[in-house]
């Protein structure tokens, strides 16, 4: 298997947004998840999304990965054949895309590896849904993305439950990126791990993301993951996204009040 | 209703036990299922006077398609012979008053748990499956509401995902019976815990095949001349079982054998599993380098008139 080169992500249609939401919302009964979100991502770009617990985030996060349709708006991805609304296809095809064009980091590693099927297997599960049949092809593949990934391609045989948190991690980026997306979606890459771990973590996925060219949506409520890995960023409160701009703009020159108070919220030891 | 040629100690019961709108509905399963081939169909599965998990499923099919000029054999393991095998024939004896046979080219119904026969179907046999998990997806996917989106989906990875873990552990495909096969290009499905080695028995068979799964509640089928292709990896082919000693009764090379251990000093035994085949071998003078002179008794001409020893 080939991996993807930097300028792969670029071949389609540079001129065109990869991603376009236009006034995406989402209804818990009368309560908000999140309401009115309108952007666009375009190949190769970051976008952090930002806010406290319950401001909507992750609620906006499965809406745009096609795994909880939105109440209201549109959301339309970017394929080779033109730009498609992901919630008209049929579900079938909506999967489809979910599992080549673009993938999901969650926050609970738990929540994307199977547990009890090896590493090699885990990576290798993306290979064979899309229809590769060759034993030695497929765990070569996975063995480079351990590699790629920093963990020991020895330990292609072991099951993640023996892994550690970060390692667990690292092992769901790497079933993630085994399929060449061109986009990924990441709930919280860092949370619940280590300081030192989140630092090491970090630092790969910065190199991995700016090797491959892969547009990403990162979801955190950690402004210094937002610093290091985001071009963009959007600041969202109560379901509403209150402000918007290049990373280093908003965090450095916060306009809207609540950005203020989170920017200043930040510990510095 | 009684069916008119049943004796008065069974007229309490309908021709072949079930009732005619429950066949019906079974008929309509089977049809579904026949149009479909791989795909599980629902039905609603009766009470049947024999626990589940011992072939209801095969019982019910078998009822349904039953009529009083079939001749019916069940084997069990490929032993027509044993506890499961002889009451199932004695309950249609005396349910639907037909014919049973020990001999696979006398029946047009072959009713087996766990095996396909030896000697080659034609299109004049129904085979009749016993089914315990009828779900080729379950053991990876609890789900069923996620296996059946996955079914209609032919989103199949998954299947492979367990072979890989198999090669990956033990440098082979360990499954070796209930080994998953894509039929017509289409559905995964679960052959029932067959021997691997009968798979490619399945692939373009002349002969009508049934699954039923009493207690999972699913009826599937082949239907003749289908493809049905065992899974495997282009680097690791799919392959049956092998033995390095014929059979010691009739010394066949080509059936597949059971390990019988005869002594506790690790003295053992390979003997066919179709009882019918080897008997009918052994009859036309085969012999293998276990069968004593004393032995050669027990032959398919006894079995000829479809009688058991009782």
């Amino acid at each position: 298997m080939t991996i993807a080169q930097p300028a792969s992500s670029f071949d389609a249609d540079d001129t065109a947004p990869l991603l376009r939401a236009t006034d995406v919302s989402r209804f818990y009964g009368d309560r908000v998840g999140c309401a009115g979100v309108t952007f666009d991502l375009w190949p190769g770009e970051v976008l952090g999304v930002v806010g406290e617990s319950g401001s909507g985030k992750s609620t906006l996060l499965r809406c745009l990965a096609g795994l909880d349709p939105p109440t209201g708006g549109r959301i339309v991805f970017e394929v080779p054949a033109g730009p498609v609304d992901i919630y008209s296809l049929s579900e079938q095809d909506r999967r489809r895309l979910m599992r080549t064009a673009w993938g999901i980091v969650h926050q609970n590693p738990r929540d994307g590896l199977r547990m009890d099927i090896t590493a090699g297997g885990n990576v290798g599960e993306r290979l064979m849904d899309r229809g590769d049949r060759h034993y030695g092809r497929i765990r070569a593949a996975a063995s480079d993305w351990l590699g790629r990934v920093e963990i020991d391609p020895a330990r292609i045989d072991d099951r993640p439950r023996d892994f550690s948190g970060g390692m667990q991690q690292r092992l769901q980026i790497a079933r993630v990126l085994v399929s060449e997306p061109r986009l990924v979606f990441m709930d919280e890459p860092t949370g619940g791990l280590d300081v030192s771990v989140q630092a090491k973590l970090l630092d790969l996925l910065r190199v991995l993301v700016r090797d491959l060219g892969l547009a990403a949506v990162i979801v955190t409520h950690d402004l210094a993951v937002a610093r290091l890995l985001t071009d963009r960023l959007m600041v969202m409160k109560d379901g509403a996204v209150i402000e918007s701009g290049l990373t280093d703009q908003v965090l450095d020159d916060p306009q809207a009040a609540y950005t203020q108070l989170l920017t200043s919220a930040v510990l510095t030891v | 209703m009684s069916f008119a040629g049943s004796t008065s100690s069974e007229v309490d019961y309908n021709y072949a036990y079930l009732d005619e709108q429950t066949k019906r509905m079974i008929r309509r399963a089977l049809l579904k299922a026949i149009a479909i081939p791989g795909y599980q169909v629902p039905f609603g599965s009766r009470e049947m006077p024999l626990a589940r998990g011992w072939g209801t499923g095969g019982i019910q099919i078998t009822a349904a398609i039953i009529g009083p000029t079939d001749t019916l054999k069940v084997i069990d393991q490929g032993a027509d012979d044993t506890t499961n095998a002889v009451s199932i024939r004695r309950f249609f004896e005396r349910t639907a008053q037909v014919a049973t046979t020990e001999v696979t080219s006398d029946a047009t119904i072959i009713q087996t748990r766990h095996r396909i026969p030896e000697e080659p179907l034609t299109a004049r046999h129904i085979l009749v499956y016993q089914v315990p998990q009828p779900e080729p997806l379950r053991k990876l996917e609890p789900s069923e509401r996620e296996t059946r989106n996955m079914h209609a989906w032919a989103e199949y990875g998954l299947m492979h995902v367990r072979l890989y873990e198999s090669i990956a552990r033990f440098g082979q495909v360990t499954t070796t019976y209930d080994y998953p096969v894509h039929v017509n290009g289409r559905h995964v499905m679960a052959p029932s815990p067959i021997p691997k080695f009968d798979n490619p028995k399945m692939h373009n068979a002349d002969a009508l095949q049934l699954f039923g799964a009493g207690r999972e509640k699913r009826i599937y089928a082949i239907p003749p001349h289908t493809t049905v292709k065992s899974l495997d990896f282009d680097d690791h082919p799919f392959t049956v079982q092998t033995w390095d000693k014929p059979c010691g009764l009739c010394g066949a090379t080509d059936s597949y054998l059971d390990e019988v251990i005869i002594d506790d000093a690790g003295g053992n035994l390979f003997v066919c599993s179709d009882s019918h085949h080897c008997e009918t071998r052994r009859a036309s003078g085969h012999r293998g380098t276990m069968l004593g002179e004393a032995v050669g008794a027990k032959l398919a001409g006894d079995t000829a008139q479809g009688g058991r020893s009782t």
